[in-house]
């Protein structure tokens, strides 16, 4: 087994907005900074780089500003262990690298909702965001019929993405209610560039049908999706359609920092004005402290960055704006907060885990989680309940306790990592 | 005094304390079970649900040999979730010695009953071909099986609410007389004609006087690969392990799982109270694993989680009443074999309650073999 040791001042976990303003933040300030993030390449979930297209003119400025400040980046490695208070453990295709930090700042982002339905496990059915990464490394939808639904503004996004690479785009259903939407769009004058940014993607949604109070309500198909069933006040109608791209918002990444003994609220991980998680060493910013947007992700990288640097007064000064990027994160979530109806689409029969198909009548009897876990293997397959999880916390109020390693599967030799044969190794080299 | 509201109040829900409720409400006993966390989530949802006869002493022999006949007799009431399979158990012999070992062994479980085969090298590559080639041999156990814990613990509760057995979960017992009465977190009173204390590791914190020590555990869950391996596989060096009392000790010891997963064992610490995984712990747990089945290490891990055994100086259960004539029972310390054994102290503790001539012999189980001990100091 090859390992590599890694020591730094600032240890970034994620390569996303957040993460990499923290980095060149806490870089500038004269730390030495290493970012870990399982891609081969930084920028995050919005900014991946891949065909290079969608790198916007702020992305490109915070790559070259990372880049100048020395900042180290390691893709293509996961974090999934801690081997000690300081130190983190993180699996390569060579092998298993320990970093070593003074400072920890999480970047780990947010991942998609997914709500179960009848049919939602079919192929071809798929997140909007994971469809969006799919094309983004080459699958071709060209000509492809595609109807995105779910909730929020990464709706938009992504059908304005599939659209340039030359999908259908049937539809976009948002479960949201036209005048919560409504009001939002009207709010955004307070934000101009989340407005000029909503204008650019209209040029890729012309024609497409923005269909507010409307959500999927059953997934048809024989071998894969054929149709899908949609529902608008008191009218339902089938949509044949070759892909469905679902996704109900977004939900923090707390996994890491819920291991590593940090607070969270309401599955955010808790941080105080410096972006200071309950644990003094660890700091977090984005969207793993709530969903909020790019902006505000930036702007709370910036902060981590410089109080994670020990520039407290740099950080101050990025308070104000970042209480306004949070007024815009509030009324995003406020505007497309999931309506109830959404509970009642899974029937008894729907499987809500897929690892371990089980069925949401399997789960009525238990009081939590934990319980229903337990007793039904829910969420205890290769995905640790990091797809159920959401669902069942909408569906039933509960929430995934008891986060233990590995926390992504990793090959049993790097499970088996000896912390005492590489403290020999160090020695000796 | 007033009549007591139940003939027997049992404090915790895991898999020893879900069976006795089972055995007393068939008895017509009224049973109440009070479980401050959740049915079967202590050491019955941390454990490898192995279903193993163990020749550790004779008491403890005849105790899992019982035990192990028990949940044969309740197979086909098993339910699904329960996972029951009769996979078998080979120890395996990794010197010459270990082969001699193997052969003591299989006379000692043939002698009394129990049906083995001894595996010299090439049946042993035949049956478990995944196992490194250069061992020696080893002994099969066709009786052994293994079972889903917290989904037995699940099912024994069931059988016990059919007899109109009645659950409270969510409420700590905070006090456990000697008299019979035991006192809840919420302040209520509940009095009962006997009480028995099945808080695994945390039965010390009701009674301080017995000697239950904490011992931690790690065990590591792959993804699935069915047909990987077909037995539960243990090291004939594992009673030493089971046995180093002073430090922390590791065995090979892998399971399949009706799901195609492997479950990964074992390892055993003293003193660590700390429920959060230890790397250096678990990478010498899994190295030993690797020792014996190179294979494993290319497999995926999807989770690694601790439990506490509830350890005993002898490495044998607390099973009857805490004193001569006491109201307060004992079901605790079963150590690594409480999923195996909890039928038999079922049975023991029921035939001891009803005043019967227990199905096997008790005398090494009972509580006051420590009792006069401590009373000698
Ligand atoms: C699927 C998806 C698609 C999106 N698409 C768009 C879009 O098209 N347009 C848009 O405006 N917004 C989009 N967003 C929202 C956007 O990502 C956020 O607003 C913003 O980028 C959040 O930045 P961040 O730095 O907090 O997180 P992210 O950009 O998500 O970055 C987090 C990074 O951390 C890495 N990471 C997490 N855990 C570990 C670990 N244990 N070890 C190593 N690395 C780890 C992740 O792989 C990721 O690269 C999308 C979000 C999601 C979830
Ligand atoms: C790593 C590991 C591997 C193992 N492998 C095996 C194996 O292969 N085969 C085998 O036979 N055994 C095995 N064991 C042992 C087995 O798991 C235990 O012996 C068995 O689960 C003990 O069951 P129990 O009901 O006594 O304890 P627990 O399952 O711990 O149940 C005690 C219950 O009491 C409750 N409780 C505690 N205090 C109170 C209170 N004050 N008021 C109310 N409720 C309370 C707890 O919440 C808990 O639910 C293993 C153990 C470990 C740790």
């Amino acid at each position: 087994m090859y390992e590599t040791a890694h020591a730094c001042d600032v240890l970034v976990i994620g390569g996303g907005p957040a993460g990499l303003a923290a980095a060149s933040h806490a870089a500038r300030c004269g730390r030495r900074v290493i970012i870990v993030d399982d891609n081969p390449r930084w920028g995050g979930q919005i900014w991946r780089r891949g065909s290079g297209e969608d790198e916007s003119p702020q992305a490109t400025s915070l790559f070259d500003e990372v880049r100048r400040a020395g900042v180290k980046f390691i893709g293509g490695a996961h974090v999934f262990n801690q081997l000690q208070d300081g130190s983190l453990l993180a699996e390569a295709a060579d092998g298993v690298h320990r970093f070593s930090y003074e400072k920890l700042i999480l970047a780990t982002g947010a991942r998609e909702r997914f709500l179960p339905f009848p049919g939602w496990t079919l192929p071809n059915v798929m997140g909007a965001g994971g469809l969006q990464a799919l094309v983004k490394s080459g699958l071709s939808i060209r000509r492809r019929r595609v109807v995105v639904a779910g909730s929020g503004p990464l709706l938009l996004a992504v059908a304005a993405h599939l659209r340039k690479r030359g999908a259908e785009v049937l539809l976009i259903a948002e479960q949201a209610p036209r005048a919560r939407v409504l009001r939002f769009g009207l709010r955004l004058i307070e934000w101009p560039e989340k407005l000029l940014h909503l204008m650019r993607l209209q040029r890729y949604l012309f024609n497409v049908p923005y269909l507010t109070g409307c959500w999927p309500v059953m997934a048809h198909g024989r071998r894969k999706l054929e149709r899908v069933t949609l529902k608008r006040g008191a009218r339902l109608w089938e949509v044949a359609c070759d892909y469905l791209a679902c996704g109900f918002h977004l939900v923090p990444n707390a996994e890491l920092a819920q291991l590593l003994g940090c607070e969270t609220v309401d599955g955010a991980v808790w941080v105080d004005e410096l972006q200071r998680t309950s644990r003094p060493e660890i700091y977090c910013a984005g969207e793993a402290t709530g969903v909020g947007g790019v902006e505000l992700a930036l702007i709370e990288g910036q902060i981590a960055g410089c109080a994670a640097a020990g520039r407290e007064d740099e950080a101050r000064r990025l308070f104000a704006a970042r209480q306004r990027a949070r007024r815009f994160a509030s009324a995003l979530n406020a505007a497309f907060d999931l309506r109830e109806e959404l509970r009642e689409l899974a029937t008894e029969e729907t499987i809500v885990c897929r690892c371990e198909d089980v069925r949401l009548g399997q789960l009525r009897e238990f009081d939590s989680w934990r319980a229903a876990k337990l007793q039904t293997r829910c969420g205890m397959g290769p995905c640790q309940g990091r797809v159920c999880g959401a669902a069942l916390e909408f569906l039933f109020g509960w929430r995934v306790t008891s986060i233990r390693p590995p926390l992504f599967p990793v090959q049993l030799r790097n499970l088996a990592y000896d912390p005492s044969s590489e403290a020999e190794r160090v020695e000796r080299g | 005094m007033s009549v007591p509201t139940y003939d027997v109040v049992i404090v915790g829900a895991g898999i020893v304390g879900a069976a006795c409720a089972a055995e007393c409400a068939a008895e017509g006993l009224r049973v109440l079970v009070v479980e401050a966390e959740m049915v079967g989530g202590g050491a019955t949802a941390a454990g490898m649900g192995h279903i193993v006869v163990m020749d550790d002493s004779e008491a403890q022999f005849e105790l899992t040999l019982y035990s192990q006949r028990l949940w044969e007799e309740l197979a086909e009431e098993l339910p699904p979730s329960v996972e029951y399979d009769r996979c078998g158990t080979i120890w395996v012999a990794a010197t010459e010695d270990e082969m001699r070992q193997a052969e003591r062994k299989g006379k000692f479980y043939a002698e009394r009953g129990v049906a083995v085969e001894l595996l010299d090298a090439r049946e042993l590559r035949e049956a478990e071909p995944r196992l490194r080639r250069d061992l020696w041999g080893g002994l099969r156990v066709p009786g052994d099986g293994v079972i889903y814990p917290p989904a037995a613990a699940h099912f024994l509760l069931s059988k016990a609410r059919a007899h109109r057995t009645e659950l409270i979960v969510g409420r700590a017992v905070i006090e456990a007389t000697l008299g019979g009465e035991v006192r809840l977190q919420d302040g209520s009173n509940i009095s009962s004609g006997i009480v028995i204390n099945c808080a695994g590791s945390s039965s010390p914190k009701l009674t301080p006087q017995i000697k239950v020590q904490k011992r931690k555990g790690h065990l590591v869950i792959t993804d699935r690969y069915a047909g990987f391996v077909r037995h539960q596989l243990v090291e004939l060096g594992y009673l030493e392990s089971a046995h180093a009392a002073s430090s922390d000790s590791v065995a090979f010891n892998v399971q399949p799982r009706r799901t195609g997963q492997l479950l990964i064992g074992s390892s055993r610490q003293y003193g660590a109270e700390d429920a959060r995984v230890d790397q250096g712990v678990l990478a010498r747990m899994l190295n030993r694993a690797f020792a014996f089945m190179p294979g494993l290490a290319d497999l995926s891990a999807i989770r690694v989680w601790t439990g506490f055994r509830a350890a005993t100086p002898d490495n044998l259960p607390l099973i009857g009443p805490y004193a001569e004539g006491a109201r307060l029972y004992l079901a605790t310390g079963h150590e690594g074999l409480g999923i195996t054994t909890s039928l038999g102290t079922a049975k023991l503790i029921v035939a001891q309650i009803m005043g019967r001539t227990p199905p096997i012999s008790s005398e090494p189980f009972l509580p006051i073999r420590f009792m006069q001990e401590s009373a000698h100091v």
